[in-house]
């Protein structure tokens, strides 16, 4: 099986600017006084508070919990009084509840965090239960919780986990650091995740742009016989599940369909340290790494922040905005990310970064007809026709959009970072999709 | 939001949110630009403007200049007539005008590259929309009209010495001036073709692919539109495959037809094909955005090409072979689709 310099058809080829961060250690943040704790920050159902108003909670304690599968459970990520619970503005954009709670400084950890024992001693059931009860949700982004991928249903064979450690996001380096600084927990997890799976072959895939990280990773898998490292053609979006699993195995995921439908459970670097720190340490899911980047911030970081803690507290820890007014702040990279219309939100499960823009940069481009130069069907990974999708949403033709396949697209952007006319394609793609579906719920 | 929230520093907290930009993503895009991509095709040409004054002497100039000054001049006005914003700044107006010019030959009077321009620019670009709208080539469109129109003035070409006066292009010779019954033509360009060949001799393969040869003034260059073609396909402005599907496809097609081997590189080097292959069949506009449609379409052309210059009355074919391919393209690209990653049948 050939593990060099794969890659897949169509994307493009996009400054990466991790120069910023990614020679700097992964460091603590400061403790944060407040932090607003969603009870929703996870594809699935919401969670009920199992706090209230006056409760003391220490490190790591339940706050917020659903009896449905597909769901995740909240902790508090620090020591101290709940203050109220309250509908707040998170970065993903809706308004969901939140737990606030003031903290003591003390960082009291909860007593049922507590080592889990050895790998081979627990059942695959035992670790399904405990990344459950951990909390773990899909750290890249769409916060799919992690015990559900892990328990595919028994017609699905699966016989590859891979983990995703392309991070091909522009300026993100957080999945980059870990894989420098802590590639024996990312082994670990990856041994976890294969047991509960029930597979003997794990895969980590990186591009070739973190030369460190392969280095790494290699060296602790080294003795690791069903674990192999395959490394990647730097080409933005490689860590899309599905164009790894293409690059990696060769395999096409159906349109519609799950990366189980061709045998594979797919990871992220993140998640799958978080995976092992709640194997190893017991530890829930209250903290993550976030790559505070970009122009517009005077001391660009890699952070261990605490879940909760509102984006204007990490952005002073990190010496405030640079000269001038920063002109966009973005939750995640540039071209997948989130736009923020205020720095009170808080860090969620989902946050990778906080990339903070310039004006300069900010400033959008003004927009021309379509040439039909068509690098938007080159650059598609999805091979789709954009141009043509995107002229049928903007005339409000949302069924011959659907006919185009508009469901099959990921929102990966390459369509309009390639466009030369700067036009909005994947911008009104979204808004098709959108409509299409819902339309679906109406005529169903 | 929470009064807790926001009750921290007042003043500024609103100060912040008015300022920030919230938009869609992607929030970075590349440095591809409309005017980078039109300069790019206008550099291209400059080594094939340089040659055909050289060739043809300060009238080509001349001719280049008027078309792009009466292209950018339609451009503007007619916007203007239509309340739009002027776009002349996008530069696509200027390669209208270097391509009309190119089309002409260099004995041909002042106005009629303002007619051609008039005609491309009005008719064929803004009337259907402007900028990537039209659904033909808008400088082959003209050369089609100045053809109909004036076709004395487009088929009379000068040789490249002074001393030349009137002269036949390689392929008017191999179409009237060698064989028996090409005289026998009805139209009035291919009768005035056929009077200048009769006699005449082909030119050397050498001056041919240099272009010291007879023929409009933009297309005699084979070496210095190559070299130009170069430059596009390594900026990744123009893709590859119409163009070596057109000129492949004439050339298959040709030797199909029975045309003997000798005259296959007078064939491909001259009449235009390498410019309307490289230049104008590649129009974004005009030409199929999806991958198997471009081989299909340069096929299409390619095939065309060659039957009009054996069977057909005129003996070039090129704008006509790629005006008939452009028609085509919605269709073309209804049955080349690309197959979408994962698509079950």
């Amino acid at each position: 099986m050939k593990l060099r310099d794969l890659t897949f058809k169509g994307g493009v080829a996009v400054s990466d600017n991790k120069g910023l961060t990614n020679h700097l250690s992964i460091e603590s943040a400061e403790e944060p006084s407040i932090v607003m704790i969603p009870l929703h920050q996870h594809t699935g159902a919401p969670c009920e508070p199992v706090v209230k108003a006056g409760d003391e909670v220490k490190v790591g304690q339940v706050i917020g919990q659903s009896q449905a599968f597909v769901s995740a459970p909240v902790h508090s990520s620090v020591s101290g009084t709940v203050k109220e619970i309250a509908s707040m503005a998170i970065p993903t954009g809706p308004t969901v509840d939140c737990v606030v709670i003031e903290s003591d400084g003390k960082n009291t950890m909860d007593k049922s965090i507590r080592p889990n024992g050895k790998l081979e001693d627990l059942s695959p059931e035992e670790l399904i239960q405990i990344i459950k009860e951990a909390g773990i949700t899909g750290m890249g982004g769409a916060g799919f919780p992690a015990h559900v991928k892990f328990s595919p249903p028994a017609e699905k064979k699966i016989d590859t986990i891979l983990i995703d450690g392309a991070e091909c996001e522009p300026y993100l380096t957080a999945d980059h650091r870990l894989m420098v600084e802590e590639p024996e927990k990312i082994i670990y997890g990856l041994k976890v995740i294969m047991k509960a799976v029930g597979v003997d072959r794990g895969i980590i895939g990186i591009e070739t742009n973190k030369p460190d990280a392969i280095k790494a990773l290699k060296e602790a898998s080294k003795d690791e016989e069903n674990i192999s490292i395959a490394t990647l053609k730097v080409k933005y979006p490689q860590g899309d599940e599905k164009r790894l699993i293409d690059a990696i195995l060769g395999r096409q995921v159906p349109s519609g369909g799950l990366p189980m439908d061709v045998g594979a459970v797919v990871s992220n670097i993140s998640t799958t340290r978080a995976i092992a720190e709640a194997v190893m340490e017991g530890k829930p899911l209250y903290e993550r790494v976030v790559t505070v980047t970009g122009r517009g911030i005077k001391n660009p970081k890699n952070l261990v922040v605490k879940i909760g803690t509102p984006f204007k507290d990490v952005i002073q820890q990190c010496g405030g905005f640079n000269e001038g007014a920063p002109g966009k702040i973005v939750m995640g990279g540039p071209m997948m990310g989130i736009s923020q219309y205020s720095i009170d939100v808080p860090v969620i499960k989902g946050t990778g970064g906080i990339l903070v823009m310039t004006e300069e940069e900010a400033k959008p481009e003004p927009m021309h007809p379509c040439i039909r130069c068509g690098k938007c069907i080159e650059v598609c990974p999805v091979h789709l026709q954009p141009l043509y999708l995107s002229s049928y949403s903007l005339k409000g033709d949302f069924d011959r959009a659907e006919a185009l396949h508009a469901l099959d697209c990921v929102e990966c952007g390459a369509c309009s970072f390639q466009c030369p006319s700067k036009r909005p394609l994947v911008e009104s793609i979204r808004l098709a999709k959108r409509e299409i579906i819902a339309n679906r719920k109406k005529t169903n | 939001m929470d009064s807790k929230v926001a009750s921290a520093p007042k003043a500024k907290e609103v100060a912040l949110e008015n300022m920030l930009l919230v938009s869609s993503s992607p929030h970075i895009r590349s440095n591809e630009s409309v005017q980078r991509i039109m300069l790019d095709v206008i550099i291209a040409l400059v080594p094939a403007i340089i040659g055909s004054v050289y060739f043809f002497g300060i009238n080509a100039l001349k001719l280049i200049l008027i078309s792009i000054a009466s292209s950018m001049f339609f451009e503007a006005i007619i916007q203007k007539a239509f309340k739009k914003p002027v776009t002349i700044d996008d530069f696509s107006a200027i390669i209208t005008g270097i391509l009309i010019a190119f089309n002409l030959p260099a004995s041909a009077p002042w106005w009629l590259p303002i007619m051609g321009s008039a005609f491309a620019i009005i008719v064929v670009k803004q009337f259907f929309g402007g900028l990537g709208s039209n659904f033909m080539n808008p400088a082959l469109a003209a050369r089609a009209m100045l053809l109909t129109s004036w076709p004395a003035h487009m088929s009379t070409f000068t040789g490249t010495r002074p001393d030349v006066v009137s002269a036949a292009t390689p392929l008017a010779i191999m179409k009237f001036g060698m064989s028996a019954d090409g005289t026998a033509s009805a139209t009035v360009e291919s009768a005035t073709s056929a009077t200048q060949a009769a006699g005449a001799e082909l030119p050397t393969l050498w001056n041919l692919f240099i272009g010291n040869n007879p023929g409009a003034i933009g297309e005699t260059s084979i070496l210095l539109l190559l070299i130009g073609a170069a430059y596009l396909i390594i900026r990744q402005v123009i893709d590859w495959k119409i163009p070596v599907a057109y000129i492949g496809s004439t050339f298959v097609m040709l030797m199909i037809l029975g045309v003997e081997s000798q005259f296959l590189p007078y064939h491909i080097m001259s009449g235009g094909l390498i410019l309307g292959a490289f230049y104008m069949a590649t129009d974004y506009a005009t030409s199929p955005v999806t991958s198997k449609g471009r081989i299909i379409f340069g096929i299409g052309a390619g095939i065309l090409t060659a039957i009009i210059r054996v069977n057909g009355g005129y003996p070039e074919g090129v704008s006509y072979s790629i005006l008939l391919m452009n028609i085509t393209v919605p269709l073309i690209e209804k049955f080349t689709a690309p197959k979408v990653f994962g698509e079950v049948k």
